[in-house]
């Protein structure tokens, strides 16, 4: 069972070295440029290895990258917009298609919010299935990330190892809310639906099974010379550096720093499970994989905790001004009609108010800022991306890398552009 | 913990255990400077800008869902005629700072806010917080607020050539004219 390793902290380069004044943007060396041979290349918008659709202006010294521009907004939908028209619990939909790796903890941020303006309190069923649905989506961003991450270095057989599992997590999804992905189970005030019977005994069976699974990939890659040779000590991102670039997450872990929002100000049910939070102080790719292989473990003991405490009772809040009264209670109830039809037509009306509300998502810290005025559909929503964040590090991080490590480095800061351009 | 102290300092609001710090707008990157220096908030999550157009002009509409309004015996209907508080100027900028120390056990955050109008610009804190540098640039570009000091400030999410700034509450949803869909 690996927990936090303690390492000694050994200096990861010099003194800081963000590239001033723009730290997002690599410049090439003026002299470099006039003793000619920089070649532009674009990398993307539409290059496989970008995890969605992004543009790298590299400049190129042979191999070696002299300058890179991160160019973003390709998958720019308007969500921000789009949920400023919808009434809360219709907006509900939108938080999840943002980050459609990590779905059910983006909309669990923007619930969070919600309840948190209506004063709303879950009860302890449903706020422990969030907690078990939140380390799900966590495993499944991860081994996403693992798979794709290892394809990119040319490890292909791992991918059909990571997308098996992601399968059956996503079976879970399906038997617990009826869709793989995108599954808006989470309402205003607890769950949507009761947890189906069964459910129970086939997530155990997945996390008994699962931790044997990491150590197999993790068998596979890491005596593997050329894995090893592709991700220790580069990328390199020092703890002062990532702190004052915003990384949050894994990125931030694999730099030295202790800090997980699970631990330092726990939502849902952190506080009654057990579990550790990896660091490692290389601050390079490897170890940026070996936080988010450590993670899986830790999530498949969270999962399995909470299977084991995973209370009896009422999975919504019993209150009619916020939750749809049950369907059965429709064909007597003239009561239950009206709030039901309120509910659909109107929706209810959040106290006006601003509020932030971060949680850590399989990317790191994703913040959702909400204003209400008082009405049925939110001000103005805006999220704190965590993949927006991590690409302001490219820059930083692939400074001097040769040209085949940029995919090893951007990879390593598991973006989603779906989350990032919103 | 007291916030009087810092630089152009306006109010400070303590909500929901959240703590919003509005200061002059001129004088937001000494405040930055301050919280960071003196106070260790060495960590910007996130900024973001608020378009308050048409705040307080209309009744707001919906079903009752505060906890007043939630009492089944006290009917709602005292409030649905309420409006919001009004606000002295257009945009709100808001700066979620955080202290992070490794190992920490708590996770201070303050929420520094400044105030401004149209075509009023604001500072840049990318001396403060390098993170800054992306999020300015997306205030600029959805919501059109100038930054004073940015190393590079160019539209980041909509295409360089776009009109308008779309966070905006006057900029209407579906308006644009749609690419290659024939009905142009």
């Amino acid at each position: 069972m690996a927990t936090a390793v303690q390492r000694t902290k050994a200096p990861i380069y010099g003194e800081s070295r963000i590239p001033t004044p723009i730290p997002s943007v690599l410049r090439v060396d003026p002299r470099l440029r006039e003793e000619g041979d920089i070649l532009e290349v674009n990398f993307g918008p539409n290059h496989p290895s970008t995890h969605g659709v992004l543009r790298l202006v590299v400049e190129l010294n042979g191999e070696r990258v002299e300058g890179v521009e991160a160019v973003i907004g390709y998958l720019h939908t308007g969500f921000e917009k789009n949920m400023e028209q919808k009434t809360w619990w219709k907006a509900i939909t939108y938080p999840e298609r943002i980050d459609y790796l990590s779905f059910q903890i983006n909309e669990l941020a923007f619930v969070l919010a919600i309840e948190k303006l209506l004063e709303v309190e879950p009860p302890p069923k449903a706020t422990w299935m969030r907690t078990l649905l939140c380390e799900l989506s966590r495993i499944h961003s991860h081994l996403i990330w693992l798979g794709t991450g290892a394809l990119e270095l040319g490890a292909i057989s791992l991918l059909w190892y990571c997308f098996r599992e992601r399968d059956a997590v996503l079976d879970l999804f399906e038997l617990v809310t009826g869709v793989r992905m995108h599954t808006r189970y989470f309402q205003a005030g607890g769950l949507a639906e009761d947890i189906p019977s069964g459910f129970f005994t086939e997530c155990r069976k997945f996390a008994d099974m699962f931790p044997a699974r990491v150590d197999e990939y993790e068998a596979l890659l890491d005596r593997q010379a050329i894995w090893l040779e592709r991700t220790k000590g580069i990328g390199l991102l020092s703890a002062e550096d990532a702190i004052a670039l915003g990384q949050s997450g894994p990125v931030l872990r694999a730099s030295g720093v202790d800090w997980d929002l699970r631990k330092v100000q726990p939502y849902l049910a952190y506080d009654q499970v057990d579990f550790a939070v990896p660091v490692y102080f290389n601050g390079d790719v490897y170890d940026r994989y070996k936080v988010r292989m450590d993670e899986m473990r830790e999530s498949t003991r969270i999962v399995q905790q909470c299977l084991d405490g995973m209370p009896e009772g009422p999975w919504i809040v019993d209150d009619r001004k916020i939750v749809l009264p049950p369907r059965h209670e429709l064909h007597t109830s003239m009561e239950s009609l009206i709030h039901h039809f309120k509910l659909v037509t109107e929706g209810y009306r959040v106290p006006a108010g601003e509020v932030y509300v971060p949680v850590e998502s399989a990317r790191g810290e994703l913040g959702c800022y909400v204003v209400s005025d008082g009405g049925s559909k939110p001000w103005r929503v805006h999220f704190r991306a965590p993949s927006f964040v991590a690409l302001e590090a490219t820059a930083t991080t692939v400074r001097g890398a040769m040209v085949a490590d940029l995919i090893a480095i951007l990879g390593s800061l598991d973006t989603v552009m779906g989350d990032c351009d919103r | 913990m007291s916030y009087a102290d810092v630089p152009g300092f306006a109010s400070v609001l303590e909500e929901r255990g959240e703590t919003t710090v509005v200061v002059q707008t001129e004088s937001l990157l000494e405040a930055a400077r301050f919280l960071r220096d003196e106070r260790g908030f060495n960590f910007l999550s996130d900024i973001v800008a608020t378009d308050y157009l048409g705040w307080n002009e209309r009744e707001v509409a919906g079903y009752w869902g505060h906890r007043e309004g939630r009492d089944i015996n006290q009917p709602g209907s005292w409030g649905l005629a309420r409006k919001p508080e009004p606000k002295a100027k257009r945009f709100s900028v808001s700066y979620q700072l955080l202290r992070l120390v490794s190992g920490a056990r708590e996770a201070p955050r303050v929420r520094l806010q400044v105030w401004c109008d149209e075509d009023e610009p604001i500072e840049s804190v990318v001396t403060v917080w390098p993170t800054a540098d992306w999020h300015e640039r997306e205030v600029w570009d959805l919501m059109g607020i100038a930054i004073e000091g940015h190393p590079d400030l160019k539209r980041i999410l909509m295409d360089e050539d776009w009109e308008g700034h779309p966070l905006r509450k006057d900029y209407p949803i579906g308006g644009e004219p749609v690419r290659f869909s024939g009905a142009e």
